[in-house]
């Protein structure tokens, strides 16, 4: 069987210890790197040989999780869905996503954004609750309404496009691509009622009206959502809201579950997990 | 006031001065438009055609409309690059306070200059 095709590569790799350093330092490792090895298996394998302090946030390891983003030869990555030899050079500089705090070497302090997301109550918001926990039916959706959510549901809230943004980069208040793309998905969502509710926020200085249209958030999204152009919806409606131009359209309403119908092919449902 | 309507604003003033920056084209610039524009003949900048536009009242208002749209305009893009410095809430309330009290004034001195041109036109013998 013929030997793997092994480079040796160099990681440059930024570190920092608040409390500790003073400044964040730059050090470079050499490691082996076969063909189809990933960023994350690099850090993972400079731990082993140089590095055991050297600190980074991963789980999956399939490009789900969105906890391994960091800035890899100058943009926003995730290391587990980046190869090694993708990259076309022989070394590769890695640091914490820009635009946060870094708690140590690469793990970027993500609090402040997730909180702005949960100032944009990104769920649904309808006033039945109890539908929600015990449900008698199913929310009527046409293909066409889940088209205009689909794509912002695939955000994996992984801190790129926030890295990325030249407004975030300047201005504390604006509250950045991810959790206004966020709030645009659910405010597409024909089962949602929370207009009004994310209004409150987004009319105001965190709202979408500083983004300059950069594009930067989409280039580097690892899931090819198009945050850019949910901020640029965001904005249409708002301000057809303020016009009293925008249609206003009740959450759809819960609907029978089908029956009658029944397909042989289909295996049956499994049982409820929720309410009753 | 709120971002959404300071937002909404600036773009309205960008609609106007696309409006009138087009007007401006075709009463002074384009060369198959010039003689339906100015009466007097001749060039735009002939004293009979600037006499003719100060004592027109729809001139005065569109010269205070387009000041206006511009003077916002410009001020909501200025205010965008001073907030990309990053200054506090304090300083950001200053920067507010200044930008409408120097626009608002010159606003107050360029449409008194537009709105006085008619009676200005009718001393001079227009």
């Amino acid at each position: 069987m013929p030997e793997p095709d092994v480079k040796q590569v160099r990681f440059r790799v930024r570190r920092f210890e608040p409390g500790k350093d003073v400044a964040p330092r730059w050090e470079e490792y050499a490691i082996p790197a076969p063909p189809g090895m990933t960023v994350l298996d690099g850090l993972w394998k400079v731990k082993e040989l140089h590095a055991p302090t050297l600190a980074w946030r991963s789980s999956c390891r399939m490009g789900i999780c969105g906890s391994c983003a960091m800035l890899i030869n100058g943009r926003a990555r995730l290391a587990c869905n980046t190869q090694i030899r993708e990259l076309g050079s022989d070394v590769v500089a890695i640091g914490p996503l820009p635009n946060f705090r870094i708690i140590k070497d690469l793990v970027p302090d993500l609090f402040p954004m997730f909180e702005t997301h949960r100032d944009l109550s990104p769920y649904l918001v309808r006033e039945d609750p109890q539908e929600q926990d015990d449900p008698t039916g199913e929310y009527w959706q046409t293909p066409h309404e889940l088209e205009r959510y689909l794509q912002f549901s695939y955000c994996i809230k992984c801190g790129c496009c926030m890295a990325a943004c030249p407004t975030v980069a300047t201005d504390p208040v604006y509250a950045g691509p991810m959790p206004l793309s966020q709030a645009q998905r659910y405010n597409n969502d024909s089962r949602d009622g929370g207009f009004a509710r994310r209004r409150e926020v987004l009319a105001g200085g965190r709202g979408p009206w500083r983004c300059h249209f950069a594009g930067e958030c989409s280039r580097v999204c690892p899931k090819g959502v198009d945050p850019a152009k949910a901020i640029q919806l965001m904005k249409q409606d708002l301000v057809f809201d303020l016009l009293r131009f925008r249609v206003r359209r009740a959450p759809a309403k819960v609907v029978d579950k089908p029956s009658g119908t029944k397909r042989p092919d289909v295996p049956a449902a499994p049982p409820r997990t929720a309410g009753r | 006031m709120r971002d959404r309507s300071l937002w909404t604003w600036h773009l309205a003033a960008g609609l106007v001065i696309l409006v009138f920056l087009g007007l401006h084209m075709v009463i002074m610039h384009l060369e198959w438009t010039i003689p339906v524009s100015n009466p007097a003949g001749g060039e735009p900048e002939d004293w009979a055609n600037v006499v003719w536009r100060m004592r027109s009242i729809f001139f005065a208002v569109t010269y205070a409309v387009l000041l206006g749209a511009a003077l916002y305009h410009g001020f909501y893009g200025l205010r965008n690059v001073l907030f990309e410095l990053n200054p506090g809430p304090g300083l950001r309330a200053t920067i507010n306070a200044g930008l409408w009290i120097v626009g608002l004034g010159l606003f107050g001195f360029g449409a008194y200059v537009a709105l006085m041109a008619p009676r200005v036109a009718a001393a001079m013998g227009g």
